[in-house]
């Protein structure tokens, strides 16, 4: 897993993507980059696209122009299926767990085990509690409890759980830590940290600028539908991103400026 | 206490939060996890039944109420006669209840299965009647293959479409009565005289034969569960101590004993009547089958998380479409066999046939037994157990002499203390 870190090749790459619905220009020309054991952040005000933009990724949306290029290669995402089959897992903002089955049915759901037409019970548990431990998921009582029995920090934990259980290379999170608080919001940014350094590329979709520069390696800013910039955290500081969130360009940094990484 | 827990020290600043999340979470694990010992198992239960998760634990306490309560008023309703009788009446509404389980699983609802029933009924007799002759097999095939049909088209208008549940079945419910009334025209009546199809309701097992399918069960059954659990136990996956499984086994014996030997009971008044009626086995494969379809199928698991939460579930991959449908289809397909027994009871099939209260029986001894409204949560044992508390109210209050006005109204508050069960235990429970 590790080795594509820092190569040349990026893990996920976008060229020209441009998506509109209808008269409404969503994303314009959208280029940039993923890259395998980083925490790529993607930032920007409500409505900047955000959204629509890992949709494209995750196969729901389908971009008109641009191009995919995935481990180098040219893909096409039509169906969240596509997405699966490449090693795209998302955790959506609103979780996507059933409240009424437990650590282990929501982990596979979807995606279960069987023996002779029946569920494998004992191989899905094992996986599970495998896959919980690697990432150091400690607090849960136990995998055989139902979801809604879980705080709110430990149901992101088991989704973000969820989507790396699938040899998965790349998980999106959409605002994982909108409905936390501190300690649980701490649980998430230090899981998101783990994804990384065990291999996994990280996209960490937020508006929470604590968050971001705690948890990024690389930071995205989305505005009006345009990446105003993509460069490494420590490139830049609190007041540029808000500068950039909120009128696309700031004066410390020089109008629209992109990252040196990122090419035409 | 979980497995996931001891390996890794835990950061101090989730110890806090870690705490408090133990302790709500207490309450709502499954007595199996919190378990070492016979003790933790109990008290793990009991926090569970505290924390609004009381599974079929209010309906066989209501079953012992009611018992109680007729017994004490009329001391005919303790009676081998009167108790086989019951569990011949509560058949019919028990398979119905089975058929709803699956719809209401999905926060769905039919309607039209009173007469889908019927409807099943009329296929059979017709088919095994002079006009046609077929074999009694074949016949009940036709006619079970006939109502899953019928579930399928209004589960395809139902998922395809898009409409409401209720309003579909609400159609198929005045529809599938006219074609009921069309075939069998204005009190028209289709008599059986298939023995075996008339045997279903009425005949019994010889006493020894009700011993040996019984204790076949119910070694099957333990040795299941014994297997299943010890496998878990070496695993060390999450499992209930070896006790445990052992009092569930012999609680199951006990229950199968019990059901035989009151059974084998004469209960003739003229001649010897005894052993255990083909309709109670009916019934109790019927309740295996779906038991093991809801709890260890791919399918079962998709109905529990399309009920919890569709958009989960289609995100995960889930076809909401075909899952919806196939559950529609099972109702269907159910409903076949409580209208079987139906008319294999009356050894007839009539225009009498009332399945606008069948249906609405159905609805309220599925949720009676513990399976919600709401959906995502039910068993087929709610179906059998609900059932029984309806027939139990019927028999004793005919047994009493009331009319059924009055069986009518006891029966609606028993089925509003039921739904006021589901919602208050709903609101109960943590972190929802």
């Amino acid at each position: 897993m590790k080795s594509t870190v820092n190569g040349a090749e990026p893990l996920l790459r976008l060229q020209g993507v441009s998506k509109n619905f209808g008269p409404v220009q969503a994303l314009t020309d959208v280029d940039l980059e993923v890259r395998s054991g980083e925490v790529t952040a993607l930032i920007g005000d409500n409505g900047a696209g955000k959204s629509v933009l890992i949709k494209c990724i995750a196969g729901i949306h389908s971009p008109e122009h641009g191009q995919i290029l995935w481990e180098g290669k040219p893909v096409r995402i039509r169906t969240p299926r596509d997405a699966a089959a490449l090693g795209i897992e998302t955790v959506y903002q609103d979780l996507a767990l059933c409240n009424n089955l437990d650590i282990v049915q929501n982990m596979f759901l979807g995606r279960e085990r069987e023996q002779a037409f029946l569920l494998d019970e004992e191989a899905m548990e094992r996986s599970a509690q495998e896959t919980l431990s690697s990432l150091a998921v400690t607090t849960v009582r136990s995998i055989r409890q139902p979801v809604a029995s879980l705080s709110g920090g430990q149901r992101q934990s088991v989704a973000i759980a969820k989507a790396v259980l699938w040899n998965t290379k790349l998980v999106i999170m959409d605002e994982p830590t909108a409905a936390l608080g501190v300690a649980q919001t701490r649980m998430v940014l230090e899981l998101t940290r783990r994804l990384a350094e065990q291999g996994h590329a990280a996209l960490f979709v937020s508006h929470n600028m604590n968050d971001v520069f705690e948890v990024a390696d690389r930071v995205i800013v989305l505005y009006l539908g345009q990446v105003v910039a993509l460069r490494p955290a420590d490139e830049l500081d609190r007041q540029i991103v808000v500068d950039l969130m909120t009128t696309g360009a700031s004066d410390r940094l020089g109008k629209g400026s992109m990252g040196a990484d990122v090419e035409g | 206490m979980s497995k996931v827990d001891e390996p890794v020290t835990r950061p101090e600043a989730d110890a806090a939060q870690t705490e408090t999340a133990a302790r709500e979470a207490e309450l709502a694990v499954p007595a199996e996890l919190a378990a070492g010992s016979v003790g933790e198992y109990v008290r793990g239960s009991l926090a569970r039944i505290r924390a609004g998760d009381s599974g079929i634990l209010p309906v066989v306490g209501g079953l012992i109420l009611i018992s109680i309560l007729f017994e004490s008023l009329d001391s005919k309703f303790l009676t081998a006669g009167n108790l086989v009788n019951l569990l011949v009446q509560a058949a019919v509404f028990s398979l119905l209840a089975m058929g709803e389980v699956f719809v209401l699983l999905l926060g769905e609802i039919d309607l039209s299965i009173g007469y889908v029933a019927g409807l099943g009924a009329v296929v059979m007799a017709d088919l095994a009647g002079p006009n046609h002759g077929w074999p009694w097999w074949s016949a009940i095939a036709a006619a079970l293959l006939a109502t899953a049909g019928i579930g399928l088209v209004q589960g395809l208008i139902i998922t395809l479409v898009g409409l409401p549940s209720f309003v579909v079945t609400l159609a198929g419910l005045l529809f599938w009565q006219g074609v009921l009334l069309k075939i069998l025209g204005s009190g028209g009546t289709i008599p059986i005289n298939d023995d075996v199809i008339n045997n279903i309701a009425s005949a019994n097992l010889s006493p020894l034969v009700g011993w040996v399918v019984m204790l076949a069960l119910v070694a099957l059954f333990g040795l299941t569960l014994w297997r299943r659990d010890s496998k878990r136990r070496r695993a060390g996956l999450v499992a209930p101590p070896p006790t445990v499984t052992l009092l569930k086994i012999g609680g199951a014996l006990a229950g199968g004993i019990a059901l035989v030997v009151l059974c084998n009971t004469n209960r003739g008044i003229f001649a010897p009547i005894q052993g255990v009626p083909w309709v109670v086995f009916l019934v109790v494969g019927v309740l295996v089958l779906w038991t093991i379809l809801l709890g260890r199928t791919k399918l079962g698991r998709y109905f529990y998380a399309i009920g919890g939460n569709a958009e989960a579930a289609r995100r995960a991959g889930v076809n909401l479409v075909k899952i919806r449908t196939i559950a529609f289809m099972l109702t269907g397909l159910t409903a076949g066999v409580a209208g079987i027994v139906y008319a294999s009871r009356l050894r007839s099939i009539s225009t009498s046939i009332d399945g606008g209260t069948l249906v609405l029986y159905a609805v309220a001894a599925a949720v009676i037994g513990g399976t919600s409204l709401f959906g995502g949560r039910g068993k087929a044992i709610h179906g059998v157990l609900g059932g029984i508390v309806i027939a139990a109210i019927d028999n004793g209050m005919g047994l009493m002499g009331f009319t059924a006005a009055s069986k009518y109204m006891v029966t609606a508050l028993v089925l509003l203390a039921a739904v006021t069960i589901d919602a208050l235990s709903r609101r109960g429970r943590v972190a929802l």
